[in-house]
């Protein structure tokens, strides 16, 4: 299933002055896979999805798309970033604009195109994700899952060619997770090429191609969610994995001890 | 308080309320000016230009504005550069509400946090389209009751002017006082006039910050 190279990241560094968080990564995309990101908080997951879309500057290493680079200095930067889609874990939608405004500023602004395709077609995409009704409210009156849908919707009204996703649903509740993934899901089923970071274990195995683990600026196992969730091969992603799991609590049910914590309360 | 005798001030109160809304609105004018461009300068944190603003604003926002009419007034003819009062007024509470703007401005552009500027970018939009569409008007709505306490505390500032012989409405007040000592007729004009240029000011400042309120922040 997997086509062309599209984004092709070679030796990748970055680090915030004496910290090194991204150390030596190298990967390839390929047309319509889904790749999937999982590591332990600060592992440098979002900072190497930030820099896949020209908003870090990197120390070493190269990132391109179909030959181009991806730099924040590079010319075409704002050419690129529009084949490459980011949604943000805190939506950021435009607070001043009303929803439909979210999705066509940019559209109109940067590709200028036509409005009234651009607000069909903005229309249509907030009609598949079930927010229509909501087109003329502000971000404020939406909640985080619906906020976070809208992100969504706008960052494919640029028609993007790959897709970042930024633990897009760290920040909403459990009830609304769902709505969320759900999309990316049918996203996934058209077959969009996309690169995910979450912490939702269960969505990984169900979406990826591809699992990618890090930790500690490295790539520490590159597997099919196959082989990583059943099968990893690594010691530290056992112990990663071990800590999504939970064994039954054996509860004591001899007298002996229920006395001995009686005493000891 | 005799009524007929504050009926007969009436013109001369009119006359006084029109130059200290000339001079007022036309110094809040270019403080608007000359604090947009400094907050741009602070904003975007301009070498050199920036301290200059710094300074500038320092000096500015810690010296009463009456010592500021006086070094103006009196002070530059000295240097050989001598200018009438009216423009001395205007000039004043342009550098006062300048550096009271610059730092109205900034503090709004600064509210708005910089992962918004990162999902513009994401959308390809470049640094102008950005400053223009996403950051000013959030920093506005963010900036505006700052902005109209200013204005306010500006149009008040106007009633030292008199200090210069600018017959503004204090001015006028005190004038009067001297000649005729009517002095609760006169001083209660006076504040009836500065509520007449005040309250509109006030009430249209609530206004708008209701219509922009849909921009702040939180859910």
């Amino acid at each position: 299933m997997a086509g062309k190279e599209l984004l092709k990241i070679e030796h990748l560094k970055k680090q915030y002055d004496e910290n090194v968080v991204l150390k030596d990564i190298s990967i390839t995309v390929k047309q319509g896979e889904v790749v999937v990101i999982v590591g332990p908080s600060g592992c440098g997951k979002s900072t190497f999805l930030r820099c896949l879309n020209g908003l870090e500057t990197i120390q070493g290493g190269t990132i391109t798309y179909e030959g181009e680079s991806v730099e924040v200095k590079s010319k075409n930067i704002t050419k690129i970033r529009q084949k490459i889609g980011m949604v943000f874990q805190s939506y950021e939608l435009f607070p001043h604009k009303t929803i439909l405004e979210n999705v066509m500023l940019s559209p109109i602004l940067v590709q200028k195109r036509e409005k009234n395709e651009v607000r069909k077609e903005a229309l249509e995409l907030l009609e598949r994700v079930g927010l229509a009704d909501k087109k003329d409210s502000y971000p404020r009156q939406l909640s985080g899952g619906q906020k976070q849908r809208v992100a969504i919707v706008r960052a494919l009204c640029m028609h993007p060619e790959v897709m970042l996703f930024d633990e897009v649903t760290a920040a909403l509740d459990p009830e609304m997770v769902r709505e969320v993934l759900d999309v990316l899901l049918s996203l996934a089923k058209q077959g969009r090429t996309m690169l995910i970071v979450t912490h939702e274990m269960s969505f990984a195995k169900a979406i990826a191609d591809r699992i990618v683990f890090l930790d500690k600026g490295l790539i520490v196992e590159e597997a099919s969610p196959a082989e990583f969730f059943e099968n990893p091969k690594t010691e530290r992603a056992k112990q990663f994995l071990s800590t999504f799991t939970f064994d039954k609590v054996e509860k004591s049910r001899s007298v002996d001890d229920v006395k001995a914590v009686e005493a000891y309360v | 308080m005799n009524f007929e005798i504050m009926k007969s001030y009436l013109p001369l109160y009119k006359d006084a309320m029109l130059l200290t809304l000339k001079i007022g609105w036309l110094g809040i004018f270019f403080s608007i000016v000359i604090g947009f461009v400094c907050a741009l300068i602070r904003y975007n944190r301009i070498p050199l230009l920036q301290r200059v603003v710094g300074a500038y604003i320092e000096l500015f926002r810690n010296t009463p504005l009456l010592v500021q009419l006086f070094f103006l007034y009196f002070g530059l003819p000295n240097i050989g550069i001598s200018i009438d009062a009216q423009s001395c007024g205007v000039l004043g509470l342009a550098l006062i509400g300048g550096a009271y703007m610059a730092e109205t401005f900034r503090s709004g552009l600064e509210a708005i946090d910089k992962i918004q500027t990162e999902s513009a970018l994401s959308l390809g939009m470049n640094g102008w389209q950005i400053f223009i569409h996403i950051i000013v008007p959030q920093a506005v709505a963010v900036s505006i009751p700052a902005f109209v306490a200013n204005i306010i505390f500006l149009l008040k500032e106007t009633s030292v002017f008199s200090a210069i012989s600018l017959m503004d409405l204090m001015f006028t007040a005190k004038d009067l006082i001297g000649l005729y000592y009517k002095t609760i007729e006169c001083l209660t004009l006076l504040v009836v006039f500065y509520m007449i240029i005040l309250i509109p000011v006030s009430i249209l400042g609530s206004i708008v910050e209701r219509k922009v309120r849909y921009a702040s922040f939180g859910d």
